[in-house]
């Protein structure tokens, strides 16, 4: 397969979840959507690797995965703490500075 | 080479497919679902790179654990309906100048976009299968362990921040 | 299209669709014969006579079950999400079989020279099959959260959330086991750790990993019975506080879906013991060819471990549960992994 097909699948897959966290008014699904772009740019770098037969493109991608890990257990820990205060996922519910 | 490029677009359609139906859905735990499917297209895109340990690495790490945690908070804040209704009047992009605007410069995007890609040229040329796939996990380990040392550890640093801050910021304040 | 029917038709392919067929029929037996076992082991255990009047000794009691499974009405509680509710028991199923796709359970044969070359007694041999064995096992966690949120009821919820908690924190110290054995093999190939566990010490004493890795063994035997849900670590289920635990709401086949991929979880989890720990298809008395008897006598060993367990030890609590996977398998797994990768690379065991 050429590399410019996975290319395309990496771009496509990083709007969408760029899209998502744009439209979505839900605090997971924009956790979810910046999941998405990271594994659009995971794939990007596999592709390089095995386009020039290096092992950094997979090593990178070992990092990103630990990022997202760190990530995520920030994120829904701060959705938890929110949630409690205003049982809502709604980042429009959270527009005060204090309460 | 034609199952090759069978299995891509299989796979390709598999994570695309997946990730559109997160975006598009209202109850997150059918997003959390579709991201999973997402995800294993993604890791049979990774054995077609000649990557298995990333492949099986995807599956463990983000199926397997992160979507799982993702799936636990959904079901513990019971929250599967997205209350949109009440906030949607105060939110500045429904504001009609703002959507024009914006819908003008996606258009641009989107044109821009189009544009690059009908000139670039290397679209099309195969991956260099001369070149040998490092797909060998001592490989990766003795790189991962030598070269990358520095970040190695440094990841481990944010693991453990992160770890410390989870517990810190989900624990209840008991006043 | 004559290339395709040449495919197809040649021994080598004929080969691998009956090994494939041999496990996933084989699996689906055990998943029976582990049910008749299952109640002979606790009548015997309880001095009971267990179940007798179907068929001798009672042995046709599985196939009456599954018939009475069969006839069942399928039950659905009217707030529950349907397509969940339907999809929870095919993921757990579907995870349980794929779980022993990279387990080989016999030497390379050439079916008694009906092949030109051996092949492998595994439906695939993967490079990573350690990993890739984890990562589907990790998968069977879905079927029951899903099952228990679909259901739409307290037992069924509470039991999910049980589960993926108790997962979760087994997961990590028996990936930290597995980690040791590979280290001590290095490689991931379930074949080659199988070979290098060949031969004796002394001349008697068989090269298994469980002489060098006692603590891994330990720790994976506890995680593996709490990946499976088993007594003493059966929390998802616990009948006395949780009615039935995630499948309360189940009933015919649904129901058997989540009981057969309880049972191949189960064989799965000790079959990879046997072959990481116990030396796999290597054995005395029995030349290579035939290596599979051993391979079965010791998984057969390991399932009644399991029962033993189950009618010996009572269930833990669920703090109690918590703090044994987290503040002891943990640590203990940690610490045999830096003491192995000590030896390895000094002492280059």
């Amino acid at each position: 397969m050429p590399l410019g097909h996975y290319l395309v699948l990496s771009g496509l897959l990083f709007a969408i979840g760029t899209a998502g966290v744009f439209l979505r008014r839900n605090l997971i699904t924009l956790l979810l959507s910046v999941e998405l772009m990271l594994n659009a740019v995971n794939l990007a770098f596999v592709a390089f690797g095995r386009q020039w037969g290096a092992v950094d493109g997979q090593i990178i991608t070992f990092f990103v995965m630990t990022v997202a890990a760190a990530e995520a257990a920030v994120g829904l820990a701060l959705v938890i703490g929110l949630f409690r205060h205003r049982e809502s996922l709604n980042p429009e519910a959270f527009t005060s500075l204090k309460w | 080479m034609a199952s090759d490029a069978l299995l891509f677009y299989l796979f390709g359609g598999v994570t695309v497919l997946g990730a559109l139906a997160v975006v598009t859905q209202r109850n997150p735990v059918y997003s959390v679902l579709s991201i999973i499917a997402s995800f294993f297209g993604l890791a049979g895109l990774y054995v077609l790179l000649e990557a298995p340990f990333v492949a099986v690495a995807q599956i463990i790490i983000y199926a397997g654990a992160i979507m799982v945690l993702f799936l636990f908070t959904v079901m513990l804040l019971n929250a599967t309906r997205e209350d949109a209704a009440e906030w949607d009047r105060s939110h500045p992009l429904y504001r009609p100048f703002a959507v024009r605007v914006g819908g003008v410069l996606a258009v641009l995007l989107a044109l821009q976009l189009g544009w690059a890609l009908s000139r670039t040229s290397g679209l099309g040329v195969p991956i260099d299968l001369d070149r040998p796939a490092v797909s060998s996990v001592q490989e990766l380990g003795r790189v991962l362990f030598t070269d990358y040392m520095f970040a190695f550890e440094v990841t481990s640093i944010l693991i453990i921040a992160a770890m410390v801050g989870a517990v810190i910021l989900a624990r209840k304040r008991d006043e | 299209m004559q290339g395709i029917i040449e495919i197809l038709t040649a021994p080598q392919t004929i080969a691998y669709a009956v090994i494939v067929g041999v496990v996933f029929m084989g699996l689906q037996i055990m998943a029976a014969v582990m049910v008749y076992a299952e109640r002979k082991v606790a009548a015997l255990m309880q001095q009971r006579y267990g179940p007798y009047l179907v068929g001798p000794k009672g042995l046709l009691q599985p196939i009456a079950d599954i018939l009475k499974l069969f006839f069942k009405e399928e039950l659905r509680p009217k707030a529950a999400d349907a397509f969940l509710f339907t999809l929870a028991p095919i993921i757990s199923v579907a995870a349980a079989y794929l779980a022993f796709a990279p387990v080989p359970f016999g030497a390379p044969t050439t079916f008694f020279g009906l092949l030109d070359e051996p092949i492998k007694l595994q439906v695939s041999d993967v490079n990573v099959a350690v990993l890739v064995i984890f990562a589907v096992a990790s998968m069977g966690v879905y079927g029951i959260v899903l099952a228990g949120w679909a259901s739409n009821s307290k037992y069924s919820l509470l039991g999910g959330l049980r589960s993926s908690a108790q997962m979760i924190s087994y997961e990590l110290a028996y990936g930290m086991s597995l980690a040791t054995v590979v280290m001590m093999a290095g490689s991931m190939s379930l074949t080659e750790m199988v070979d290098q566990q060949s031969g004796y010490w002394f001349g008697f004493i068989p090269k298994w990993y469980i002489f060098l890795q006692p603590v891994a063994f330990f720790v994976f035997a506890c995680a593996g019975v709490a990946e499976t849900n088993r007594a003493p670590f059966d929390f998802p289920e616990a009948e006395q506080e949780l009615v039935a635990g995630y499948h309360t709401e189940y009933s015919s086949m649904r129901f058997a879906m989540f009981f057969m991929a309880e049972y191949i979880n189960m064989v799965t989890v000790s079959a990879v013991a046997v072959n990481l720990f116990l030396g796999g298809w290597h054995g005395p008395f029995v030349p290579a060819t035939y290596g599979w008897i051993w391979f079965v006598i010791k998984l057969a060993f390991l399932l009644f471990v399991y029962l033993w367990l189950r009618w010996t030890l009572p269930r833990f609590r669920y703090d109690q549960l918590m703090s044994f996977g987290w503040k002891v398998l943990l640590p203990l797994a940690t610490i045999n992994l830096l003491v192995t990768a000590a030896g390895v690379l000094y002492f280059g065991l």
